[in-house]
């Protein structure tokens, strides 16, 4: 019988899967996974939030508890309070009541609500055509969200200048000038992934300027909140300072990293609008969105994350659980940046002491990166992208050889 | 809250602002957004909310209720909740497709255990965002993959929800005649007239039971015919299950059109739910599985399938679907589980013979045997417009304008005044 699926052609694996996939398979006991970007403790371990274990006995114990459809838009107290930490608890718009949200399923599930919504009202009725930038490089699922919503014309700006190892301010100013007005540009909060390279408050101030005055629209992704500086206020310094001038803007947050809470998907976008009237018709229409994707959203997560936001105890002992894994980081980056330099492995390493986040640009060429994965079992992204989380004190040591025996021998 | 069983769609309405406001409103980039339609069943649910009448029903609900009109979190559930609680696992992503222990289970349930599909590893299943979004990523599939046929083809009337999410997937909507208003019954012959008209390889919505918004099932000779007729015709069966377990209290039962079709060779795909039959409405657990030729082209359709969940969501929520799996793997969950689905069903059927007695203590001549004779949470009751209206301004009794109730909503201590209100409104 002839099958309808018959010319269904066998798709390429998502990249960072078959990574993780991979090392699965490796049997050297030595092998070190840096490719997907999920903490670690430095036994290498995945780690429940301290904080995240207590809420979850507080929810079973609760019996009025139960597991009805919350509404299209989500669990009230978690968007209020999710919004909250990306704007601040005294931000101007929160109190201009002109901020609203939409929980969605991760990150991925802002940034598809936010997309499906812009490319329906944004700019006129149909945004097919409308130019959506996203960074060069940046995380590799961005191209794929804009485009399954429709749109057509999804450009890099430049963003890594390789030869420097940071940032091509330049060259993003000058995309941002030549960029046809009401383009999308989608711009990393901070803990820019894959690079781990932010603008300068000042640079920040810099690039609003531009799309303030071309008209571009503002969409910010944050998935890194508080696991860049440890500090979730300092992180959140770029979409809180786009506020204050006075944009309309979309923010995509993501509660997989900072709670530690990847499988329940619990992800808020955020929407400043330039007052509640229009807030209320686009909260209308992202309700008609939701319900044809998912209807309504997963409430474990959200729940969770409420009660821990709207818990004064529980709220500070987020904090703090944040800050172990952002100190974490940090004390991996110096140790491995010291090792380099004790090794005098050729090259400049300041890098990574400077890139900030979980994830680090190491500069290593998609032959450096074949070597480490195929002749040192350290698993790494084509594009040298590391996970500092998958650093350990145990590990770190054969990390820091291994990338001096690679770039010594690979060129 | 049953926020989707809308079964009509209204246009869109325009805002009109003064013109003072204006240049402020030109200033916004929203400014064109239109206020989005209400939801039908949303504001039955919210007028009812409103109502102070003690007496007041509300029967738009589309979630399981018990008798005391509450919500029911199954004994299993809990049970399933505290094993999983005591595991202390970690929170690590989800495969795209899914916890594999769920996907697994899910597809036995729907196929059975013995099922030859499975055993020859030529379905995919993965894990999806509850029944909606199930249909949503089927629907993306066939959209992107099925490209000979761009219909497809829903009973009249279906869910509300069906409508839009295959529209904004790219297919193109059609109906078959299904509901027979003059018999509240199953149009048989209506059905078949519509079906052999179908234009080869569209593809044919089917529920697989407990029809919903009706209620009314095709009895097991009536689907014979309707297999027949769709291999005839060479269309793709979509079956959608929603309310497996929930329409006869027997979860075999009621998968029995899904594995008629398999049998008879249809290569069907399939959406599950488990909202309604474990309660985990908002835990957002379902299945959507494609029925392949072989094991080496469900690999190939896998591996589409992961292409176009990533961005919309990346990977699916653990909580509910580690719940349904811990059920569905634990012999003795297993049987409380099939032991609670029965009861609620049970339930639910004894609401539909009561409210009929009732009627007729009432005094109704009308012929109410469609209430008992329709299946699962809803019930079409046959009343107009003007009934239902009459009913919710003079009784407080909640529904939506098609006269759908849902049954969940009935209870042993409101079914008399429900049957009152009822009979006042149509003697």
């Amino acid at each position: 019988i002839m099958s309808l699926f018959g010319e269904v052609p066998q798709a390429t694996p998502v990249a960072v899967f078959k990574l993780s996939n991979d090392f699965k398979e490796d049997a050297n006991p030595k092998k070190v996974n840096l490719g997907v970007g999920a903490y670690r403790t430095d036994e290498g371990q995945p780690w429940v939030l301290p904080v995240v274990k207590k809420v979850e006995k507080i929810i079973v114990a609760d019996n009025s508890l139960n597991h009805e459809y919350l509404a299209i838009l989500g669990l009230p107290e978690f968007r209020s309070s999710a919004s909250k930490i990306a704007l601040g608890e005294d931000s101007p718009a929160i109190q201009e009541n002109r901020v609203g949200a939409v929980q969605c399923l991760g990150g991925t599930g802002a940034l598809k609500m936010g997309a499906e919504f812009l490319r329906r009202w944004y700019n006129g009725n149909d945004n097919t055509k409308t130019p959506v930038y996203v960074s060069a490089p940046t995380w590799e699922n961005h191209n794929a969200v804009f485009a399954n919503a429709g749109f057509e014309d999804i450009r890099p700006y430049k963003y890594w200048d390789a030869e420097k190892r940071g940032l091509d301010l330049d060259g993003f100013l000058g995309d941002l000038e030549s960029a046809p007005k009401h383009s999308i540009f989608v711009l990393h909060a901070c803990a820019h992934n894959p690079t781990g390279t932010d603008p300068t408050h000042v640079e920040w101030m810099q690039v609003a300027e531009v799309m303030k005055r071309r008209k571009l629209f503002v969409f910010f992704d944050s998935a890194y909140q508080g696991f860049a500086s440890g500090c979730l206020d300092k992180d959140a310094w770029a979409v809180r300072y786009f506020v204050t001038q006075g944009f309309e803007m979309f923010c995509a947050q993501s509660f997989s990293k900072n709670f530690g809470l990847y499988n329940e998907r619990v992800g808020n976008l955020t929407i400043v609008a330039r007052d509640s009237d229009n807030l209320k018709r686009v909260l209308s229409q992202m309700e008609k969105i939701v319900r044809v994707t998912w209807s309504n959203p997963p409430s474990q997560g959200a729940r969770l994350v409420a009660i821990t936001l709207n818990t004064p105890e529980l709220f500070a002992e987020w904090w703090d659980n944040v800050k172990t894994m952002a100190d974490r980081v940090l004390l991996m980056r110096a140790s491995l940046q010291a090792k380099l330099q004790a090794l005098e492995t050729p090259g400049t390493w300041d890098h990574i002491t400077q890139q900030i986040g979980m994830f680090s640009f190491t500069g290593l060429n998609p032959k450096q990166v074949e070597y480490m994965i195929k002749e040192r079992s350290i698993y790494l992204m084509a594009s040298g992208r590391i996970n500092m989380c998958g650093l350990t004190t145990k590990n770190i040591d054969y990390v820091a050889e291994s990338i001096h025996e690679t770039v010594v021998n690979v060129q | 809250m049953a926020l989707l069983k809308s079964s009509k769609i209204i246009s869109t309405v325009g805002l009109h602002p003064p013109l003072g406001i204006l240049s402020i409103r030109a200033s916004s980039w929203w400014s064109e957004v239109q206020m989005g339609p209400p939801d039908p069943i949303l504001g039955v649910s919210e007028a009812y909310k409103r109502d102070t009448n003690p007496k007041k029903i509300n029967l738009g609900v589309g979630a399981y209720r018990d008798d005391q009109g509450k919500p029911y979190v199954l004994s299993c559930v809990r049970k399933a909740e505290a094993q999983i609680a005591a595991k202390k696992l970690d929170k690590e992503y989800l495969a795209i497709g899914g916890l594999g222990d769920f996907t697994k289970a899910c597809a036995k349930l729907a196929l059975g255990d013995d099922n030859e599909v499975i055993k020859s590893g030529r379905n995919i299943t993965v894990q999806t965002i509850s029944g909606t979004g199930s249909l949503r990523i089927g629907a993306n599939f066939l959209s992107r993959f099925h490209t000979e046929a761009r219909d497809v083809y829903l009973p009249k009337p279906s869910w509300g929800n069906h409508t839009p999410i295959f529209r904004d997937a790219g297919m193109q909507l059609k109906a078959y005649t299904y509901y027979d208003p003059k018999t509240c019954g199953f149009d048989f012959q209506g059905a078949l007239n519509d079906i052999s008209k179908i234009p080869e390889k569209s593809v044919i919505m089917l529920h697989a039971c407990a029809h919903n918004p009706t209620g009314v099932d095709p009895r097991p000779e009536q689907w014979k015919e309707i297999a027949d007729l769709v291999k005839k015709r060479n269309l793709l069966v979509f079956f959608d299950m929603a309310y497996q377990g929930f329409a006869s209290g027997d979860i075999d039962r009621d998968a029995w059109a899904v594995r008629y079709f398999i049998e008879q060779g249809h290569n069907i795909v399939l959406s599950q739910s488990f909202a309604k039959n474990m309660g985990l409405y908002g835990e957002r657990v379902g299945g959507f599985t494609v029925v392949c030729k072989d094991a080496e082209e469900a690999k190939r359709v896998e591996s589409q399938l992961k292409i176009l969940i990533r961005p919309i969501y990346s990977n699916p929520p653990m909580n509910g679907a580690r719940i349904a799996a811990t059920i569905l793997n634990t012999p003795d969950l297993y049987k409380e589980w099939l032991g609670e689905v029965h009861g609620m069903a049970n339930r639910i059927i004894t609401m539909r013979e009561l409210l009929v007695a009732n009627l007729k203590k009432e005094g109704s001549t009308r012929n109410w045997k469609h209430v008992i004779d329709q299946i699962g949470m809803f019930c079409f009751t046959g009343l107009k417009p003007e009934q239902v209206e009459r009913l919710t301004k003079e009784f407080s009794i909640y529904m939506t304008k098609d006269g759908r109730i849902s049954m969940a909503g009935v209870t042993s201590g409101n079914v008399g005044y429900l049957a009152q209100g009822i009979h006042a409104v149509t003697k």
